[in-house]
């Protein structure tokens, strides 16, 4: 049966990133970075020119 | 006023939770300093009592923000500056407020502290992440405080407990001194029971500090002297599409008393204020992350697990989305200022609906069924994503109070100042006294 790919991501990205994540958090962080790349991907699918600056401008 | 202050903390707290600390022997030598002046007369907020979000540096305290693991850093060994500038001009400090953890809130609760309550129903929540700040202030245990603002977190809890909330331009005030959450969002501001409060201790907050980077150069510009300029010449309109889908009936029927009030025909649309809040969810996701990884690596289990949870799936979110959000950000703001050629102000709600229950966990938005966290704050996140000013003012609906936000153009505090106080003169927005 295969497996979310979400769910393949979180597994792969606690240990590559060395970031905690008990069984039981699981469904909470699947549901909490669901929602967050659900609106990334709203910002995201919105095209914008290459010439776009992003908000932040470091002025040294 | 700090002694009938800290008789009323003495008496309210035990019910509102809104205190985590009560400074009373600094405030009382504070205040017998400010007495013996010979200058008081002068000093503008001379012996007004005031408290802090407990995530601003008080000398001597732990910096807690609203979390257990922060009880062990060392205690701060001066003030936050924005607490120097209110103390130079008279304020006295009486203690600091209970907050949602790091901030990353909108209800008020905190587990660790137990949640701070809405003065007006004590079962209902008081609004976060600024939960104390606001059941003080409603509650009426000091006329001012301070919060911050990364996303809603001085609007919410002004909408949920009937007062006037100042969230300034982003870089306006200072933050040195305090724990930051979202260093490209988070901003500083008051709370208050009067628009006159508001604008007085704004006045004296303002002006550069180095301690700050994000903090701008600009000279003090007083709003003090423009409050009583009323309504007149000023062009407003009311936010519609996105700012209205999802109101609950009390939201609708507040922003529609106080745009009959403000003689604000005209509704218009904000651009993309959709994706203007989901890019700002994205950044504070990631950024609340990279503040916090390295406790999350050590400390896993003494975090809320709410906040947890959330802070592990934003430290997994690809680096590429983070810099879409921030490249949408520039083009928002564009967009957003080219409405106010045409206008002064935006009214808009400041909260979906009025103060949910204390440990409710979803509500219903436009048919949808939601989580009440994260989602309080859709109308105040596409407006602090791009720093501009705003008044949230409180419609004494029954039985609970709502708020209604009133934006400006990047620098203009002076305008939602000016059209709060022109509406409180009016009698339809006010901080109602609540039964204690």
């Amino acid at each position: 049966m295969p497996t979310d790919p979400l769910d393949d991501f979180i597994l792969a990205a606690a240990r590559a990133l060395d970031l905690p994540l008990e069984p039981a958090w699981q469904p909470a962080v699947k549901a909490n970075l669901a929602v967050t790349l659900k609106h990334a991907a709203l910002v995201a699918e919105f095209e914008l020119p290459d010439e776009a600056e992003p908000a932040p401008v470091f002025r040294a | 006023m700090v002694e009938a202050a800290l008789e009323r903390i003495a008496r309210l707290n035990p019910t509102l939770n809104a205190f985590t600390a009560v400074t009373a022997e600094r405030a009382r030598a504070k205040a017998g300093a400010i007495d013996n002046r010979p200058d008081k007369a002068r000093l503008p907020l001379a012996g007004v009592p005031f408290a802090v979000k407990n995530l601003f540096d008080i000398e001597g305290l732990a910096t807690v923000a609203g979390s257990k693991i922060n009880r062990t850093r060392p205690k701060a060994p001066r003030d936050a500056t924005l607490i120097e500038r209110l103390e130079a001009a008279g304020a006295v400090l009486i203690g600091a407020l209970n907050m949602g953890e790091y901030a990353y809130d909108f209800t008020g609760e905190n587990v660790h502290d137990g949640p701070s309550r809405n003065p007006h129903d004590l079962t209902r929540m008081s609004g976060g992440s600024s939960g104390g700040s606001g059941s003080a202030v409603g509650g009426g245990l000091t006329p001012l405080a301070l919060g911050s603002d990364t996303n809603g977190s001085i609007r919410v809890p002004s909408s949920f407990c009937g007062i006037f909330g100042l969230k300034p331009t982003y870089g306006r005030l200072t933050r040195a001194g305090s724990f930051p959450f979202v260093a490209s969002l988070d901003h500083l501001g008051p709370f208050a029971r009067s628009v006159r409060d508001l604008a007085l201790s704004y006045d004296v907050m303002q002006g550069p500090d180095a301690d700050d980077p994000a903090c701008d150069q600009r000279d003090v510009e007083p709003t003090v002297p423009v409050l009583d300029d009323g309504l007149e010449g000023l062009r407003i309109a009311v936010a519609g599409g996105y700012f209205k889908k999802g109101a609950f009936a009390e939201a609708l029927e507040a922003l529609a008393r106080v745009a009959k009030a403000a003689n604000a025909t005209d509704e218009i649309e904000i651009p993309e204020a959709a994706r203007g809040r989901a890019a700002a969810y994205v950044i504070t996701a990631t950024e609340g992350a990279a503040l916090h990884v390295g406790r999350l690596r050590k400390q896993a289990h003494d975090f809320d697990p709410a906040v947890r949870d959330r802070l592990i799936a934003g430290a997994m979110v690809p680096a590429t989305l983070v810099a879409k959000a921030q490249i949408f950000r520039r083009w928002y703001r564009e967009q957003f200022l080219t409405l106010f050629a045409r206008y002064d102000a935006i009214l808009a709600p400041a909260t979906p609906c009025a103060a949910p229950m204390i440990g409710q966990q979803t509500f219903t938005l436009d048919g949808v069924e939601l989580p009440v966290r994260p989602n309080v704050g859709i109308y105040t996140q596409p407006i602090s994503f791009i720093g501009l000013p705003v008044v949230a003012v409180p419609v004494p609906l029954k039985p609970l109070p709502i708020g209604v936000q009133i934006i400006a153009p990047p620098w203009r505090e002076d305008i939602v100042l000016r059209i709060a106080h022109a509406l409180e003169q009016m009698g339809v927005v006010a901080a109602p006294k609540p039964e204690l």
